[in-house]
């Protein structure tokens, strides 16, 4: 019997938008507010929904605790009160939360065995969020 | 076809228990919601059903009925319960998030006549769900 069972999370980070292929009157018009030069924070809110048939010795898709240690280790301690400009994941790319969204997803589907990875959804405020399910998958 | 979600509230108690593990294996894969005198959570259902929208009435579904069946087939059953000794689906099964969801959607889905029953949600926590979609 297959269910989804999905996790919520909440970290803190800065970022600035700035392409450096646009010039500075275009990276202003593009990003707005977002391209002044010392940045900005979100309190971003992740969902991870991960799926798989429910064992019947336990009941659960995956152990829980397994699925929070990986992600406090790989994403909460390595992205939880930092720059996010500043992280590897984004040498050369603009951090949007969609970019975010995308790196977060990676992340958890190369190092996390346990159940299969459906999706990851990002709220970046209480009014927009983000969802990705791999590349060129539909969101259930 | 167009979806249609219906919210409820329900308390309840549970423990997680399997009689074939040793009370060590128990403990290391259940942790403290092994703890036999059972703990308690606030869940909040979605029912989600599915459907044309029928011309006369405007209505997949009318939402009384669905009321009126998740109440008597659901919250009557479960709500203020522990779910381990009161509830039929529990005596030989874990009462986990996943198997609550599975167990509403069989409550559910025989009930229901004019629309589809789509997704059972259960959340247990706000910080952790489980989306049951049938028996697939």
């Amino acid at each position: 019997m297959k269910a989804h069972l999905t996790r919520r999370y909440m970290f803190s980070a800065s970022h600035r938008l700035h392409s450096d292929a646009l010039s500075a009157e275009e990276n202003r018009a593009t990003y707005g507010k977002c391209n002044n030069p010392y940045g900005h924070g979100h309190n971003y809110a992740l969902e991870v929904t991960v799926s798989g048939q429910v064992q019947p010795s336990t009941g659960m898709v995956c152990d829980l605790a397994d699925l929070d240690d990986f992600v406090k280790r790989e994403i909460l301690d390595r992205f939880h009160l930092e720059n996010l400009n500043t992280l590897p994941e984004f040498g050369g790319s603009v951090p949007t939360t969609e970019t975010l969204c995308i790196a977060l997803y990676d992340i958890l589907q190369r190092g996390f065995t346990p159940a299969h990875l459906e999706k990851v959804r990002l709220e970046e405020t209480m009014m927009n969020s983000f969802e990705y399910a791999g590349q060129g998958e539909p969101i259930h | 076809m167009v979806y249609l979600t219906r919210k409820a509230e329900f308390s309840a108690s549970h423990y997680y228990h399997n009689p074939e593990f040793t009370p060590e294996e128990n403990q290391r894969v259940f942790g403290k919601c092994n703890n036999a005198n059972g703990h308690g959570h606030n869940y909040t259902l979605e029912v989600t059903v599915k459907g044309e929208v029928n011309p006369r009435s405007g209505f997949v579904v009318d939402l009384k009925q669905l009321k009126e069946i998740l109440h008597s087939e659901v919250l009557e059953a479960l709500d203020h319960r522990f779910l381990n000794k009161e509830v039929p689906e529990f005596a030989a099964q874990i009462p986990t998030t996943e198997n609550l969801a599975i167990a509403i959607w069989r409550r559910l889905a025989p009930k229901l006549k004019a629309a589809q029953l789509h997704r059972v949600r259960v959340y247990e926590t706000p910080d952790l769900f489980v989306d049951f979609y049938g028996e697939a």
